[in-house]
């Protein structure tokens, strides 16, 4: 782990030091979402309303993808899923 | 010293002071919402935009809370941002002073000084930017309407330096001052726009390992302010310090500088002295009360009384070390406070300028005077009653009462 910095090295303002992909926000969550692919009808509605942009269409595999390293399990995608194909758990993915 | 600029003489309350000085100098963005005693500030400025006399964003918010946010956003980009408030409104703010401080974003404001409710009152009193002391900001104070036109001036110089970045408050006491008529000299445009300058902006590393201008800009993007947790907010506050530290030293500079293009000074940019050298009884005060101290101070005079004066012009920094060789001599000092510390043993003010004294080598006797809350008038007699109960004091060597209201009803 690299030395953290003092305040005579870092630029003024909190202006970020790294760029976000390099903080992983995914371990804070609680409950994790778990998808069905069986009743999932890629409406893409999950894609939509994640506030962190964690859950992707993947054409080339033709469904969705939850990326967990950035999900905070909020559980707006398993609220908004119209066939309840995204459900939250309290287990570990 | 060289030749002063040459300048026109007119007459404006300090309000209109105010206005006229951030008209002359270049403001990209001025975000407000109207509170008395500021209100003719912004009212003032927003007839030279619909004139189109400036070159000017003006942006009319639904909040003082609104009105900061929009100015922070607007200094964010690089752009110079301004705004006024007071009491009330300056209390709405105070969410947005710490955010607009810690993103090191130098937005200039004018605060004419009021009361705060409740009960309500519009009057003149300091509470409301003693109130924000903590907040980050650059503090100054100013005697009359001459001073708050240059010290507005000279606040963009203060705030944009590189080595500051830091927003700054102008204080001027309501209604004394931004109410009232007074002839002054004023630069003419171009001296002023040459002063004043465009905006600096110091090169910072984004995340990107980039070195660029410290603003936002979607060709070199940036993330100000965020989030810092445990591992580095403490370093981020530590940086703002420095700022303030730094601050004491562009204050005098940027002084010295404009002094030399129109002949004005106030003391050394931070203190005013006045016949302070060979004070045996002083007062420190903040803001106008000493125009009307000094005409006390020279009555004593010429009894032979060794009076003397200080005007705190710098609150934020505080200038510590002028403060501190400035008064040691003197054998009693009263510091006069126009906001109350409420269970806090005495004013602001009076706080400090003890603080200041402790670690000096002999200091005076130090006793504090709250007056003026919510306007309420303050006589040069009862100003020359403070000077005389330092004499007593300095003959009796006893003191009755450390903290005394002055012009309070029993």
């Amino acid at each position: 782990m690299s030395r953290e910095k003092g305040w005579k090295e870092i630029a003024p303002a909190g202006v970020c030091s790294k760029s976000s992909v390099g903080f992983m926000t995914g371990d804070w969550k609680t409950y994790t979402p778990i998808r069905d692919l069986e009743k999932c009808t890629l409406c893409l509605a999950c894609v939509m309303f994640c506030p962190d942009g964690a859950i992707r269409f993947r054409p080339d595999l033709g469904r969705i993808e939850i990326d967990y390293s950035f999900c905070k399990g909020c559980g707006i995608c398993a609220n908004e899923c119209p066939t309840k194909a995204i459900k939250m758990s309290l287990e570990q993915e | 010293m060289a030749e002063a600029s040459k300048q026109e003489r007119i007459a404006l309350n300090g309000d209109e002071a105010v206005a006229y000085a951030a008209k002359q100098s270049d403001v990209d963005v001025v975000a407000a919402y109207p509170i008395t005693p500021q209100t003719i500030i912004v009212e003032k400025f927003s007839e030279y935009v619909a004139n189109g006399e400036v070159q000017t964003a003006f942006v009319c918010t639904e909040s003082e809370h609104s009105a900061l946010a929009a100015c922070l956003a607007a200094s964010a980009t690089g752009a110079r941002a301004f705004t006024a408030s007071a009491s009330a409104g300056l209390a709405l703010m105070h969410e947005m002073l710490f955010v607009t401080s810690g993103c090191r974003a130098p937005v200039v404001m004018a605060v004419a000084n009021r009361a705060l409710s409740a009960p309500l009152n519009i009057h003149g009193d300091q509470s409301d930017s003693m109130a924000e002391r903590d907040s980050g900001w650059i503090q100054i104070y100013v005697e009359n309407a001459q001073e708050a036109y240059d010290s507005i001036i000279q606040a963009f110089r203060i705030a944009e330096d590189a080595n500051v970045s830091l927003p700054i408050i102008i204080g001027l006491d309501g209604f004394t001052l931004s109410h009232t008529l007074e002839n002054l000299d004023v630069l003419s445009d171009d001296a002023a726009a040459r002063f004043v300058g465009t905006r600096q902006l110091p090169n910072v590393l984004t995340h990107e390992g980039k070195s660029v201008p410290f603003k936002l800009d979607p060709e070199n993007p940036m993330t100000m302010g965020p989030i810092a947790l445990t591992n580095y907010y403490f370093e981020f506050k530590r940086q703002q310090e420095e700022a303030m530290k730094n601050a004491l030293e562009v204050i005098q500079k940027v002084h010295a500088e404009y002094a030399e293009l129109t002949g004005r000074s106030y003391g050394d940019g931070l203190i005013e002295q006045y016949h302070l050298e060979d004070a045996e009884i002083a007062v420190v005060c903040v803001g106008s009360t000493s125009g009307t101290l000094k005409t006390i101070v020279d009555s004593l005079r010429q009894e032979g009384v060794k009076a003397g004066l200080l005007r705190l012009r710098a609150f934020r920094p505080l200038p510590v070390e002028a403060l501190r060789s400035a008064l040691r001599n003197v054998k009693v000092l009263a510091v006069m406070d126009k906001s109350m510390s409420f269970g806090g043993d005495g004013g602001a003010v009076y706080h400090e300028v003890r603080h200041v004294l402790y670690d000096a080598e002999t200091h005076p006797v130090i006793v504090n005077y709250i007056y003026g809350l919510g306007g309420r008038d303050y006589s040069p007699r009862e100003l020359h009653q403070v000077y005389e109960d330092l004499l007593q004091i300095s003959k009796s060597g006893h003191v009755e009462k450390q903290v005394s209201y002055l012009g309070l009803r029993e």
